[in-house]
């Protein structure tokens, strides 16, 4: 294994604008709106940023290619500028960047933004591989059964699978799920920034149309637009600019190699890459007892289903046993670690570009204790997880914030 | 001398039936319909060509590993005027490519133009064993009496000299360019002209013409048929047809006009395939087409049909049906009436340099199979994807469109659009490894569970309108038990 970054970058400033359907904002205004919040956030002037990357997918639909939107949105003159994607976990993406560029001393000062336009579409859902861009190419639009947005159907199947191997109903599975939903329903409704702020019922949910059966409206994200960002510095110099900089303590990647598409050892009940990169940011961050070290988390629920693997996946409940622990309130504000304390992806809605620092976002302001009404008494270590593509063929990102006296 | 003729066979019927009923409920306002029965539909999904490839499967899952020379397609209602659909249907077949691809078009008798196309290159020794495949989704106007006649569906025979259960004896063709169905130009529905024309000036005539020229050349008489086999444009005339000639109504073959419907090219050969399903050694059969003439055969069944027995798939095909009670779907399957969808924009440009090279990924669903741990893939792959193996370019063709499998997850995707909403798809695991996420056809919902069989078919995945492309990949059909 080898050593890793823990605790040689920290967050020194954060932005993120309101997620929501911003039919009056762009895609360069969200951008701004995000920077200077951090800029301010940090307390560093523009000429600090030695080096910026840009996470955005959809870019066809709103900037264009290549990060020369953002250094002339921000105007970061003649600094090295870089676009990421890889696809709905592009936002984690460009933190992992900047905090490699200051971990390995190429820069002190490195910037994050995370964009995605997504309403300027037209239509609901996000844009779709065949008409409005060609993300998949033609192989991937032709050989793919849905053209369109394969996403709900594809988590779909894993909850008809995982329904299946524990032996619950669908009607039983369905409720299990719409208390995941009901849970980021209530934390959305305490905070200002999300597109959804309403209460729900489990009634309500298991009401609603259905998506991708047995998916329903409330167990799948919304889509909307938003910016998020994050200034990053050297570990040994980030007390300089504020008292309480946040520790990165873990940054792990997986990506499938096509097995769990391809070969028939995938059982379809779990995220395998999630499980790869929390295995591998546990051991980065020295953490042995993930459910009794993490203290919150932010993971990637664009889908109720989703939610509920990456509880096992992230080894905090028991293979088939998360079930319990959603029963139980394990992952409620109030509960032993909260999940998605700012609403998640439900509430806040998905622009894939932002929504990895979105996440960051929340567990940097809850560890400096600036949550507000969400405030979680006391975290130590607060863990994002940010997905992209579908179970049986995703990319992961999973990371670790904390203080820098956690361990001691 | 050796025989020549028919060594296997195999049909398609759409699993969807519209009863005449229905359409006259329908359209009865405007045109009161009199024919009995049902016919036939095929599904939104599904063309002449996908028909036929389905057919052809059908007909070579029954052949022992028969080494085509040729495929001949025949069809008044091929997917592109201009580029060869036996070409498509060859490559769909994954059948080599040293081979001659022919298609037949343009007259409902194109069918028993390729059977007789096909038995002189055979006898020529030009090929040893050839594919004709008929098929053909002909539309009425809605209200009219062709709408009411036409049904889908598609046959296909494989012929040569080895293992003949029916070998062709002999033939006699008439040839007129009569006026009674046409298209041209950008033609959807076929233009017809008064029925009492077409049945008393064409049809009754042609077809005994070309039955009785074929007694007289071979000195045969109606009796030394076990079955006569014709076309049915009218159910009167059809069976006077038979009288007049001599044949007794229990020689004359059922035509199947209230199952399917007047299948166009398919017509003639989907009797054909009926007759076989019955036939026993020894016996003669004889069948004729109608269409700007007529061409009649006769044929003499062999021993060798006993191993065809059992086998038979017209009956299977007739038995599975599914009712399409809604006539306004049926012309929205069809393409008649347009629909909104719910998604905006045109169908992005298909890249054809690209479907070029993947052709046989994409048409002939073929993957690669690891030679090292034999491990199957699809999409093929260069690298072997068993976590235990990895070896790198060790790989051979593997084909997948006749590999069973078993559902291992589906989905009913109520927000992509489809024609036939709820789009249903599934992580398919293959019998012998593989597994890949397919959308799946000719079911309902409710029917889905996981690990029931499913086989692969051939369907039309997207239309491009604007550029006149058709999108053909495979989906997955749960097997009737």
């Amino acid at each position: 294994m080898p050593e890793g970054i823990k605790d040689k970058v920290a967050i020194i400033g954060m932005g993120c604008t309101k997620f929501g359907e911003l039919w009056d904002k762009s895609a360069e205004d969200l951008m701004v709106d995000a920077f200077q919040e951090a800029l301010e956030d940090a307390g560093i002037e523009k000429k600090d940023i030695q080096a910026a990357w840009q996470s955005n997918q959809f870019t066809e639909i709103s900037t264009g290619h290549s990060a020369l939107p953002l250094s002339t949105t921000l105007k970061l003159s003649f600094i090295p500028v870089t676009r990421v994607e890889n696809l709905c976990a592009s936002g984690t993406e460009a933190l992992r960047a900047a905090s490699y560029a200051v971990a390995s001393g190429a820069c002190d000062i490195a910037l994050a933004v995370g964009v995605e336009k997504v309403k300027d579409l037209g239509l609901g859902g996000l844009p779709r591989a065949n008409e409005d861009i060609v993300s998949l190419g033609t192989r991937g639009r032709v050989i793919f059964p849905s053209w369109l947005n394969p996403n709900p159907g594809m988590f779909a199947m894993m909850a008809v699978r995982y329904f299946d191997r524990y032996g619950l109903s669908i009607e039983e599975g369905k409720r299990t799920l719409a208390k995941i939903s009901v849970k980021s329903h209530h934390n959305g409704t305490l905070n200002p920034k999300a597109h959804l702020r309403r209460e729900i019922t489990v009634e309500d949910v298991l009401k609603a149309p259905i998506i991708a059966w047995p998916l329903g409206l409330y167990d799948c994200c919304g889509v909307s637009d938003g910016a998020a960002a994050a200034i990053v510095a050297r570990a040994d110099i980030a007390r300089n600019f504020r008292p309480d900089p946040v520790y990165i303590k873990a940054l792990q990647i997986a990506a499938d190699s096509g097995e769990s598409l391809m070969y028939q050892g995938y059982d379809y009940t779990h995220v395998e890459t999630t499980h790869h990169a929390a295995v591998k940011a546990y051991q980065e961050a020295g953490i042995k007892k993930p459910r009794e070290d993490i203290s919150m988390m932010e993971v990637h629920d664009c889908f109720s289903i989703t939610e509920l693997v990456i509880y096992e996946d992230l080894l905090i409940s028991p293979r088939g046993k998360a079930k319990e622990d959603v029963d139980a309130g394990f992952f409620e504000l109030s509960g032993k670690i909260p999940c998605q304390p700012d609403g998640g992806l439900k509430c806040f809605g998905h622009p894939t570009g932002a929504s990895g620092l979105r996440m960051l976002y929340e567990m940097y302001k809850q560890l400096q204790g600036k949550a507000g009404p969400r405030q979680i008494k006391n975290p130590k270590l607060g863990l994002t997880h940010n997905l992209g593509g579908q179970p049986p063929l995703s990319v992961c990102s999973v990371c670790i914030l904390g203080r820098k006296d956690w361990e001691k | 001398m050796v025989d020549i003729g028919i060594t296997s066979y195999g049909t398609h019927i759409p699993r969807y039936r519209l009863s005449r009923k229905t359409i006259s409920t329908a359209m009865g306002w405007l045109n009161q319909g009199t024919l009995p029965g049902e016919k036939a539909v095929a599904n939104h999904d599904e063309d002449s060509l996908t028909m036929a490839v389905a057919a052809g499967m059908d007909c070579l899952e029954r052949s022992e590993q028969m080494k085509i020379d040729s495929v001949y397609f025949a069809s008044t209602t091929p997917p592109y005027q201009e580029r060869e659909s036996a070409a498509i249907l060859a490559a769909a077949l994954d059948i080599h490519t040293n081979i001659r691809t022919a298609d037949f078009a343009g007259s409902l008798k194109a069918g028993t133009s390729a059977i007789l196309s096909a038995y002189d290159c055979l006898k020529g020794e030009g090929a040893r064993s050839i594919l004709v495949c008929a098929s053909d989704c002909r539309l009425g106007k809605p209200g009219s009496f062709q709408e009411s006649l036409f049904g889908d569906g598609a046959v296909a025979f494989s012929f040569g000299t080895d293992g003949v259960i029916a070998s062709l004896e002999g033939s006699y063709s008439v040839s007129y360019d009569f006026p009674d169905y046409r298209r041209s130009g950008g033609d959807k529905f076929v233009r017809t002209v008064e029925d009492r024309f077409i049945r008393e000036e064409g049809y009754a005539k042609f077809v005994a013409e070309a039955i009785s020229g074929l007694l007289r050349r071979y000195e045969l008489e109606a009796k030394d048929f076990a079955k006569v086999a014709y076309p049915c444009l009218n159910v009167r005339e059809h069976a006077s047809i038979g009288k007049r000639l001599g044949f007794q109504p229990s020689q004359i073959q059922e035509p199947l006009l209230t199952a399917i419907g007047e299948s166009g090219v398919a017509s003639p050969m989907m009797l054909l395939a009926a007759m076989l399903e019955e036939a026993k050694p020894g016996d003669n059969i004889l069948l004729t087409s109608y269409g700007n003439g007529a061409d009649a055969l006769f044929f003499k069944i062999t021993d060798e049909i006993k191993k065809a027995k059992g086998k038979g798939s017209l009956k299977g095909c007739l038995a599975s049906k599914k009712e399409l009670t809604n006539y306004e779907q049926y012309l929205v399957f069809r393409g008649i009436l347009p629909v909104e969808t719910g998604f905006g924009g045109d169908v992005a440009t298909t890249q054809l340099p690209l479907t070029w090279r993947e052709r046989k990924e994409i048409i002939a669903l073929c993957g690669s199979l690891c030679k090292r741990c034999g491990t199957p893939h699809y999409p093929p792959q260069r690298i072997c994807v068993n976590p235990a193996c990895g070896t790198v370019d060790e790989m051979e063709d593997y084909r997948f469109s006749d590999k069973r499998g078993t559902l291992f997850s589906y989905t009913a995707d109520h927000i992509t659009a489809s024609i036939k909403p709820p789009l249903l798809y599934g992580m398919i695991d293959f019998q012998g490894g593989g597994r890949y996420v397919f959308e799946l056809t000719d079911c309902e919902f409710d029917s889905l569970k996981i690990g029931m069989p499913i086989e692969m078919s051939l369907r039309r995945k997207y239309f491009d309108e604007s550029r006149g492309i058709v999108g053909y990949f495979w989906k997955a059909i749960p097997i009737k038990e």
